[in-house]
């Protein structure tokens, strides 16, 4: 963290960051509203990428801005009357105080805590090229166990989401149909 | 000369879980609720991934990446959830045509 423009990109980016996120908090058009997510997580990204996190970097940006956020499109879709103004419900008063003060808690926290974390220096020294190399080993390595179970859960989710949003049959129509047969 | 240190970074990511608890506990709508939860979850991905670069507990002859094969899982998690929780949203939506929480008050009727 020594040179100014990683300064510069982690000022910026955690302004549009933390910006679109008030946004989405704030705007009163639900579509409006995914649109600054994804430009949230584009800024979150960026920061990944100040961290010289280059493959989570991208992951975030296929997974989240990429393929939750069409996700995120296609139920607004699906759900055309339904309200889309963003509205705000009566637990308005007690959700806003307590994510202020949340956000208060950590940044208290994360200034008056001594985390004993690595000078830039000695991150320098410690700097690695490659990080697809080291996750790849390391996930069909010491991790081997829990990238199969992942595997597994991505398939149950697959599994589950179709036969929610399937079109059940009613009885009479199986009944007609078996009679027609 | 300005240093961007760890405490930088777990600020802003405190400000975004802050956001996100506060969206998902007002929003009325389902998706909105959604919305809250994955800024949560980057949040969380943000803070393992500026542990794993500032941690001084970490054994130098292996190159550091735990906290990214953590956020790596995060991600898998995070895109399980989104999938289920927006087909359980369309659901919804089709037995009862709202999908706004206020009107939603019994699992069944």
């Amino acid at each position: 963290m020594e040179s100014l423009g990683v300064v510069i990109a982690f000022y910026v980016l955690s302004t549009i960051t933390i910006g679109s996120a008030l946004a989405v908090f704030l705007l009163r058009n639900l579509v409006h509203a995914i649109v600054l997510l994804v430009l949230s997580f584009l800024g979150m990204a960026g920061l990944f990428l100040t961290l010289s996190a280059d493959f989570i970097a991208i992951s975030q940006i296929l997974i989240y801005a990429g393929a939750i956020s069409v996700l995120l499109v296609f139920a607004v879709m699906l759900t055309p009357l339904g309200s889309r103004d963003n509205a705000n419900s009566l637990y308005i008063n007690i959700g806003a105080p307590v994510g202020f003060l949340i956000s208060l808690l950590i940044g208290f926290m994360a200034w008056n805590t001594s985390w004993n974390e690595l000078s830039s220096n000695e991150i320098k020294q410690r700097d690695f090229t490659d990080t697809i190399r080291e996750i790849g080993d390391q996930l069909l390595d010491k991790h081997l166990l829990s990238f199969e179970v992942a595997s597994v859960l991505l398939l149950f989710a697959l599994v589950g989401a179709i036969i929610l949003v399937k079109e059940v049959k009613k009885e009479e129509d199986l009944i007609v149909e078996s009679e027609n047969s | 000369m300005m240093i961007i240190t760890l405490a930088h970074y777990l600020t802003v990511s405190g400000i975004i879980f802050g956001i996100g608890i506060a969206i998902a506990l007002s929003k009325r709508n389902v998706i909105a609720v959604l919305m809250g939860v994955e800024l949560m979850l980057n949040a969380s991905n943000l803070v393992l991934l500026s542990f794993s670069r500032f941690g001084g507990l970490y054994n130098s002859e292996v190159a550091p990446v735990t906290g990214h094969v953590f956020v790596v899982f995060v991600l898998t998690v995070a895109a399980a959830e989104a999938a289920v929780a927006l087909a359980m949203a369309v659901l919804m939506y089709r037995n009862r045509e709202t999908v706004d929480l206020d009107r939603i008050g019994s699992m069944r009727w």
